[in-house]
């Protein structure tokens, strides 16, 4: 891809605004269909029909609550920080948006092919941290700051368990790069990290339960890290009314909303790459390259956002110490072990 | 730190208003402060010019049971009267109030879902709740707010197909009862939020005066429909729900809730005796004239969803009574709130609060 636009346009900066540009356009068209497809799916989940009257089964409300946000008047709470209270939601954006960067679309294409992907991905991960934290402090509001503070303890403690489970991937695979990760996965459904990655068949059913129960712990974190049930505890409707987004309106709320959708593609999308082939086709060579692979991607993606939904109009909430309990005493312990064997296993 | 909890806020109910000390997510006191739905039903009822009259006004008072109320009221004036009624109206009031409970714990477990953040119960409880509510309207035209039943009978019969379409809920309802309870009542991170919060102990139950779920939860067999009986109650089999604590201590939120859920068991069980056995007859044969008690007094309580509701109804002989006071269950059953939630988390005061089962219309009055 990077390859083809220099070629039209030379070495210059159009390249680098296009190839940004991209996943900017993804994630605005994503989150249309995300909105859509939650809405849909929580409505025939609860014996409901959500949208109908707005185009054909309501597919053109995405656009009208979009419209909707943008009209709406911009309130700032006379007692809030102007400053921070308009820098966060960008914030908040920004950290989500930096983690397309690394995203491998297809083996053409990824915004910025860097040998320490993974690292990148954990670290610009906890920057809506302080987005959020900026939210609630800018508010004014004792609620929202109750949000912000229960929201940093949470990303916090389960970015560990988290980064344990990518540890492990990555001693396996002895690459930090996100591409590279899908390259290696590319031989087909057998070499997927789920499955114990592309290695030898006796290594590889010893490695298979600890990587199951690696996935589970990453996806656990990853539902943590985006606030969304049951670990909403940061924005819970029915205790502290919305959290740190409380005081927000307009086009602020609808760029925290954005950046939700957003971080729930991002880590399904890291989720994908690093335990299930990216890009790769499940059939190895059939069905791959060109178009297939971001096909494969998305598809992939959106099996886990299709999932993060499903857990969210299922389960109810955690209380904030029953969800540090489970990230320190639950999730962190199983994780080092896995890892710890996952390491033993590599060395022999 | 002070913070101020509602009256606009998700999850108190209504118009409740709870100013919270907190120290950081552990809160350390807890003082309600209602009166914000107060409409006077009390001075309302005084200044009617008959005894009918007051009916409507219950109805509004604890307005998801309506049904409960209009049976206390109507059970102390007939008190009052010394009135006989037909068989047939005590057997479609005891359908009504016990298909009313149902319609009332549905919201009941359906909002305490919100309450622990699962939204999607509480959408499968109004979907059940909207098939009373349709028995409801093809009986007397409303849904809400009935005056249905009257001093001495009620105001419509039983439509024709009424019995079969209320069997048919009845066999629909009981499986629903064991899906919600897999989906809800039994889910791990439900059981870990509830159990052993705000757990309210017997003798403090019984010295705030509590009752209702709220008091059986805590282990008291109490019960008005078996203690001290009214209507038709006594010819019916069916049992008393205790909290017996198959998960928690006896008197925590899960106990609560479950209580509820057994309780809409024992309804249907009710109603299911009551629609076999429903005697021919006409309703309004027995609606007196002009209501004029002699001078005396009455107190009638009644088992409402909430538990003891009690109607002191006084008498000067007139044709509109001299004082009706109203013994709300809910205004008894939140000030022990603040007692058990002491110590607990703010996301247990919610789960507190919704497991009460208050609403605020009955509170206030």
């Amino acid at each position: 891809m990077e390859r083809l636009l220099t070629s039209i346009f030379g070495d210059t900066i159009i390249v680098t605004v296009v190839m940004a540009a991209i996943p900017l356009v993804f994630i605005l068209v994503y989150a249309l269909v995300a909105i859509y497809l939650e809405m849909k799916l929580a409505a025939h989940m609860q014996n409901r029909l959500a949208y109908m009257r707005t185009g054909w089964h309501g597919t053109l409300q995405p656009f009208a609550d979009i419209l909707k946000l943008l009209q709406k008047e911009d309130i700032i709470p006379t007692a809030a920080d102007r400053i921070l209270f308009t820098i966060a939601p960008f914030l908040v954006f920004v950290g989500a948006y930096a983690v397309f960067a690394v995203l491998p679309f297809s083996s053409e294409y990824v915004g910025s092919n860097i040998n320490i992907a993974v690292f990148y991905v954990i670290a610009v991960g906890s920057l809506a941290v302080v987005g959020i934290l900026m939210a609630g402090w800018a508010s004014n509001n004792k609620w929202s700051l109750f949000g912000a503070m229960r929201s940093a303890a949470q990303i916090v403690s389960y970015e560990i368990p988290g980064a344990l489970a990518v540890l492990a991937v990555i001693m396996l695979a002895g690459t930090m790069s996100l591409q590279d990760l899908s390259q290696m996965q590319s031989g087909g459904l057998q070499d997927w990290f789920i499955l114990g990655g592309p290695i030898g068949l006796t290594k590889k059913v010893l490695l298979l339960p600890f990587m199951v129960v690696l996935f589970v712990i990453f996806y656990i974190s990853t539902m943590a890290e985006v606030n969304r049930t049951p670990f909403d505890i940061p924005e819970a409707e029915s205790e502290l009314v919305q959290g740190y987004n409380t005081e927000y309106s307009g086009m602020k709320f609808a760029i925290f909303y954005l950046a939700e959708y957003a971080n729930l593609f991002a880590v399904s999308g890291v989720a994908a790459a690093l335990f299930f082939g990216g890009w790769a086709s499940p059939f190895g060579s059939f069905m791959s390259g060109g178009l297939w692979d971001p096909f494969w991607f998305i598809t992939k993606g959106m099996a886990f956002v299709t999932l993060n939904i499903w857990l969210r109009w299922t389960l109810p909430r955690f209380r904030v110490d029953q969800l540090m309990y489970m990230s320190w005493k639950v999730l962190t312990p199983f994780a080092v072990v896995c890892v710890l064997v996952i390491g033993l296993i590599v060395v022999w | 730190m002070i913070i101020n909890m509602g009256p606009q806020h998700p999850s108190t109910h209504g118009v409740l208003r709870l100013e919270l000390v907190v120290d950081g997510e552990i809160v350390v006191d807890v003082i309600p402060h209602i009166g914000y739905l107060h409409r006077c039903f009390e001075k309302h009822a005084e200044h009617m010019s008959n005894y009918q009259q007051v009916i409507p006004y219950c109805d509004r008072m604890d307005y998801v049971a309506a049904m409960n109320m209009e049976f206390g009221y109507v059970v102390a004036v007939e008190r009052l009267l010394k009135l006989e009624i037909p068989e047939r109206v005590e057997h479609i009031r005891v359908i009504m109030a016990e298909f009313q409970r149902i319609a009332s714990h549905l919201i009941a477990v359906g909002t305490y879902g919100i309450d622990i953040g699962a939204f999607t119960p509480f959408l499968y409880c109004f979907r059940d709740r909207e098939m009373i509510l349709d028995l409801f309207e093809m009986t007397c035209g409303a849904r809400l707010l009935y005056n249905y039943m009257w001093v001495g009978g009620v105001s419509h019969d039983l439509p024709p197909d009424f019995i079969p379409r209320a069997k048919a809920f009845c066999s629909y309802f009981k499986p629903k009862i064991k899906e919600f309870n897999d989906l809800l009542t039994f889910n791990e991170i439900f059981v870990k939020r509830t159990t052993n919060v705000g757990v309210l102990p017997v003798d403090v139950a019984i010295n705030y005066g509590c009752s209702g779920p709220m008091l059986r939860a805590s282990g008291v067999d109490w019960d008005l429909r078996r203690d001290d009986p009214y209507s038709i109650y006594k010819k019916f089999d069916w049992e008393v729900c205790v909290g017996k604590a198959e998960v928690g201590v006896l008197g925590d939120c899960w106990n609560r809730h479950m209580v509820r859920m057994r309780e809409m068991e024992q309804s249907v069980r009710i109603i299911e005796q009551v629609l076999a056995q429903i005697p021919e007859g006409n309703v309004q044969s027995a609606i007196p004239r002009r209501i004029r008690p002699n001078p005396g007094e009455v107190y009638a309580r009644t088992e409402s969803p909430r538990g003891e509701l009690g109607f002191y109804v006084v008498s000067d002989g007139t044709t509109s009574p001299y004082r009706v006071k109203a013994r709300s269950p809910a205004f008894v059953n939140l000030s022990v709130v603040p007692e058990i939630s002491r110590g607990a988390m703010i996301a247990d005061l919610v789960a507190i609060v919704g497991s009460t089962d208050i609403v605020l219309g009955e509170v206030d009055r």
